[in-house]
């Protein structure tokens, strides 16, 4: 770690702004590339994009449910019907 | 017949991703059922048109959008997100006391997300109108990307992040909501 980052500069702005576009998935490779080092740099910053990384898995994993008995023949005899038609 | 067999083989393993996202696009089970039931007859009747190696998933997601969007959603239309302008960035981090609790490390806030039940979850996103709803589930939950979530709903890439940001932070003001409830998160950042 170089110099540690006291988490209010304007390098943290820009990280903190861009802090979806990176967990989504959606910067370029430069400012991925950016970002990165600037978390290895900012403890801060790499707090609060743990932080949604977690939750976006919370999300993801609170949101599943589980198919009710029987849709999957309903629906496999619905499509055997309407190739019959 | 050969094609039928395929399609089922193929589309079927999709299933209870597209069931979740019916059920938190209808908030019904029996309107899920049925949304999911649709999607698979209309998916069935176009497949021929469908493109092989192309994405199966999202082809299913923008039926699965469309149907509901154009069978459920004028029944009960919703109001835009009326009051996310004052939500922050970081809104729930900042409440349950990332920044001020950084120095003791990070399980403090992993114990606390842990506490949020299923149902709340749930909750939380189901209280998001429509659009925005959609937009977080196809993000959020699914992984699509923009430009993918932008195909399934026949809206440019730029208002699909703008709905996507903005779901967020209505999402994340509704999980603090049930925080504060349980005692959870604090009333104002910097409470902790």
């Amino acid at each position: 770690m170089s110099e540690e980052c006291t988490g209010s500069g304007s390098e943290c702005d820009e990280a903190i702004k861009r802090l979806y576009y990176y967990l989504d998935g959606e910067l370029t490779d430069a400012r991925r590339l950016e970002i990165s080092s600037h978390l290895d740099d900012c403890g801060h910053c790499l707090d609060a994009y743990d932080f949604e990384a977690d939750l976006r898995k919370l999300i993801a994993n609170k949101c599943k449910d589980v198919v009710p008995g029987g849709l999957k023949e309903r629906i496999a005899d619905a499509i055997r019907h309407d190739s019959i038609d | 017949m050969a094609d039928q067999e395929r399609f089922v083989q193929q589309a079927m393993e999709y299933m209870p991703a597209l069931y979740s996202a019916a059920l938190r696009m209808t908030r019904n089970p029996s309107d899920a059922e049925d949304l999911v039931q649709e999607t698979y007859l209309r998916a069935y009747r176009a497949f021929e048109g469908f493109q092989e190696g192309t994405n199966l998933k999202a082809w299913l997601y923008r039926i699965l959008t469309n149907t509901f969007i154009n069978s459920y959603r004028a029944k009960q239309r919703r109001p835009e997100i009326a009051d996310v302008e004052d939500v922050e960035d970081l809104y729930l981090y900042h409440r349950i006391g990332g920044q001020q609790g950084f120095r003791l490390g990070r399980s403090a806030e992993d114990e606390v997300l842990d506490l949020f039940t299923d149902d709340e979850v749930k909750a939380a996103i189901e209280t998001l109108p429509d659009a925005f709803r959609i937009a977080v589930i196809l993000a959020d939950v699914e992984g699509f990307s923009y430009k993918e979530i932008s195909e399934i709903t026949d809206v440019p890439v730029g208002t699909v992040m703008s709905r996507i940001h903005r779901g967020r932070r209505a999402l994340q003001k509704a999980l603090g909501e049930y925080g504060l409830e349980k005692g959870l998160v604090g009333g104002q950042a910097g409470d902790a």
